[in-house]
């Protein structure tokens, strides 16, 4: 009955609204209620080191809560455009305020990451995402735990160890990063260590050199009775999984990659039409339109120079060239960029709903 | 290069690329629009009415130069788009949102005649926004660039009668890349209007300045008419193939249901919502939505038709570069001088010129750009055809009275040919719809 009313209330709005959608006028004032697009408001911002902050969010009210170690997309406008990255929740789930954190470091030409840590400042609305992600603890906890992190891999694990018991399991963390001045949450590690949640060993790479998986014998001599979490650069997560293969112990190692996403352009390339599961292979001159047109794929066109946007298709990822300007637009696993086909080639490789 | 947790299962390629069919793609020849090297040496002659060619001065070197020049205009442009942009647009869209709110509360007491006022006024001004600076320059792909996909070209609709994507079709596509080639750009008098000596001249013609009124009060629904090729359609229905027929259905029906959501809002519900002011509410939407297309068809037509805008004929544009694109653009449109406020309420349009040359360029950055292009205009000799609204209008109808009648041909006045037409109709020897074909100089 009521939800009946509801929604002829809301069809009678819609109506009235017409062409925009009464959610239109609503996120004028209230952009974090329940119902609404998922985003998020910053209501503070924590310098860790020089170069990571911690941000802190309010999330609308469809916020759906996090499992620690997940991760969540966040899209926020950087100079007018609407970037899209992932980053590891940080914050204790369920916190009482509501709030959410993430624990960006500033990497060198990274657009968001820089963003972030720079220039973000609090009231700024962002965009979100559903948290997700498999690199969590079972429940109940296990006994013994290893974890292993790298640099910014530190904040998945951040996210679990705020949301652990102080006591209970027995807990090693090896953390590497290149100087102290360089370890995020450097003081909050110490003070667990110091009250006894976990065994903290933090390794400064520049000194110290790499954590060579060899010595874990006598770093950690029970390693092999422990469920492991490793997150960190490619290397470390590579030499793990072999170890802990070359042990025979695949089952207790769990790892959480933060791979660098590079896209690199090229000169023609593959053009994969997703819907029509066709690959074509084009050269760098050769406008997608036509390329796709000559595979016996008809796309949507126009003016075919570029002025219309009739042609516009959504780009998943990869890399395309402007033949005007030479400009190169590329997307990201996980994006939706649109694309205009008649103007842009095929860089490297792209992958388009079509 | 970012740093990002790796999502195996968003990442679509995987999947696909291993089923996927693999195909080679032949190499292309590019369209020549996209390119400034011309190739082969073109000529301009001069047009059938004996008017001579707009580009007949310039050399193609010349013109490939002024291409040049233009593409690092845009260049420039186009890379120092940012959070000022953004927040300008959105800036607009809030406004414009908040007049609208703002004023439909008031008419909800339109019995009185102050809130009638003020409410008609504010919704005027909410509906000639929406339309201008928003909805034609969203939809014209100007903001895509911030990857909202709230405020994009392929997901944005407005208060009109026509759909939005049958309005980019027949204005983004056809209107924008035939600017002003007689035959090819209906915007040319929109099928309605005779607005060039080159134009050839029918009965129905002399009717054109009451014409030009009555569509301009409806103007929305001309537009709509228009982005069906309703009269072309309906006069060749019978040789329309099954495909085509079957889309203009579809088209229809669409159009349909887009008026009807349209007209139920503005003549239905506010005013029912309005209780005892549902006829004052009716009468204000009315005279927004009125205010709002006579406002739109005089910025529109002040764009093209005013004195001094070159037409150009159906076989000029056979293979023509980026350059001469570029030029028939400049030489094709006319700008609207005034303040400021002139200028938001044109949607920038104003500045038509700018926008023809670069219709994706967002529409805050035309007034930037416009004393480079008028210079660059005047080195080449080229007319940046420019005036107050009032002025540019009164042209164009003064023009629309004009050429209600045909040209003057050798040894007959324009009267005398009126004459002779309209005594073949009386005798039967012709439908109120004969066409005459202009007779060209080199017949004459």
């Amino acid at each position: 009955m009521t939800a009946g009313l509801a929604e002829g209330v809301w069809k009678l709005a819609s109506a009235i609204a017409t062409p925009v959608l009464p959610d239109d006028y609503l996120d004028m004032f209230a952009p974090l209620r329940a119902g609404a697009e998922l985003r998020g408001r910053i209501t503070a911002i924590h310098r860790e080191t020089a170069d990571a902050a911690t941000i802190v969010i309010t999330p609308g009210r469809s916020w759906a809560g996090h499992v620690p170690g997940q991760y969540v997309r966040i899209g926020i406008d950087v100079n007018g455009v609407r970037q899209w990255r992932a980053y590891s929740l940080t914050s204790l789930a369920g916190a009482p305020d509501g709030t959410i954190a993430i624990t960006p470091k500033a990497i060198p030409d990274g657009v968001v990451s820089n963003h972030l840590v720079h220039n973000a400042r609090p009231g700024t609305l962002v965009m979100l995402d559903q948290a997700i992600g498999d690199f969590t603890l079972p429940t109940p906890t296990p006994d013994k735990i290893l974890f292993i992190t790298g640099g910014s891999g530190i904040t998945p694990v951040m996210g679990m160890l705020r949301n652990l018991p102080s006591a209970g399991a027995d807990i090693v963390l090896l953390h590497s990063a290149p100087r102290a001045e360089d370890v995020v949450f450097a003081a909050e590690l110490a003070e667990r260590d110091r009250s006894g949640q976990i065994d903290l060993r933090v390794r400064h790479t520049d000194t110290d050199g790499m954590l060579d998986l060899a010595d874990l014998d006598r770093e950690v001599p029970d390693w092999r009775e422990r469920q492991a979490w490793v997150c960190g650069p490619t290397g470390l997560l590579d030499a793990a999984e072999l170890h802990w293969a070359a042990n025979d112990l695949t089952d207790a190692l769990h790892v959480e990659r933060f791979r660098p996403t590079i896209i690199e352009p090229g000169e023609g390339g593959e053009i994969t039409l997703l819907g029509s599961k066709l690959t074509i292979d084009a050269d760098g001159a050769t406008p997608i339109l036509d390329a796709a047109e000559d595979a016996g794929v008809l796309m949507k066109s126009g003016c075919r120079m570029g002025i219309c946007f009739g042609c516009v298709v959504t780009m998943r990822q990869g890399a395309v060239r402007d033949l005007r300007t030479g400009e190169i637009t590329t997307a990201e696993p996980g994006d939706e960029l649109p694309i205009q086909t008649c103007i842009n080639a095929v860089a490297g490789s792209c992958d388009l709903e079509v | 290069m970012t740093l990002a947790p790796e999502r195996s299962a968003i990442s679509p390629t995987a999947p696909h690329v291993t089923q996927a069919q693999h195909v080679a793609a032949e190499q292309h020849r590019l369209n020549t629009r996209l390119s400034l090297e011309g190739g082969a040496e073109r000529t301009h002659p001069p047009k059938k009415s004996g008017r001579p060619n707009p580009m007949g001065h310039l050399t193609n070197e010349q013109i490939e130069a002024i291409g040049r020049e233009l593409d690092a205009i845009r260049a420039e442009v186009m890379a120092s788009r940012g959070a000022r942009d953004a927040a300008y647009i959105r800036r607009v869209i809030r406004v414009q949102r908040g007049l609208e709110i703002g004023s439909r509360a008031v008419l909800l007491f339109s019995k009185n005649k102050y809130a009638w006022l003020a409410g008609t006024a504010g919704l005027s001004l909410a509906k000639i926004l929406e339309n201008m600076e928003i909805g034609h320059n969203v939809l014209h792909g100007q903001w895509d660039w911030m990857r909202d996909p709230k405020i994009h070209s392929t997901s944005w609709d407005w208060d009109m009668a026509s759909p939005a994507k049958q309005w980019q079709h027949s204005h983004n596509e056809l209107h924008h890349t035939y600017t002003n080639v007689l035959g090819r750009d209906n915007d040319l008098g929109y099928g309605l209007l005779r607005v060039d000596e080159d134009q050839p001249w029918e009965l129905f013609h002399l009717g054109q300045p009451i014409w030009h009124l009555i569509n301009a009060m409806f103007f929305e629904y001309g537009i709509a008419a228009y982005d069906l090729e309703l009269r072309g359609n309906l006069q060749n229905w019978d040789e329309l193939s099954e495909e085509e027929k079957a889309v203009f259905k579809a088209n229809l029906h669409e159009m349909l249901g887009k008026i009807r959501k349209q007209a139920m809002k503005d003549y239905v519900l506010h005013p029912l919502v309005s209780g005892p002011s549902f006829l004052p509410t009716l009468l204000a939407n009315f005279t927004a939505n009125t205010v709002r297309n006579i406002w739109s068809n005089t910025v529109i037509i002040c764009g093209h038709f005013p004195d001094g805008i070159d037409t150009f004929e159906t076989d000029s544009i056979e293979g023509e570069t980026r350059g001469e694109w570029y030029l028939r653009q400049m030489l094709g449109s006319g700008n609207i001088s005034g303040s400021k406020f002139t200028h938001i309420m044109t949607g920038n349009l104003s500045h038509q010129i700018e926008h023809h040359l670069f219709p994706d360029m967002p529409s805050n950055r035309y007034s930037e750009i416009s004393p480079r292009i008028k210079a660059l205009m005047e080195r080449n000799d080229l007319h940046y055809v420019t005036g107050p609204v009032l002025k540019q209008a009164y042209q164009v109808y003064r023009k629309v009275c004009r050429l209600a009648l045909p040209n003057e041909e050798p040894g007959r006045s324009r009267w005398s040919v009126v004459r002779g037409e309209l005594g073949k109709v009386v005798k039967g020897k012709g439908g109120a719809r004969t066409k005459r074909h202009l007779p060209s100089t080199a017949d004459a």
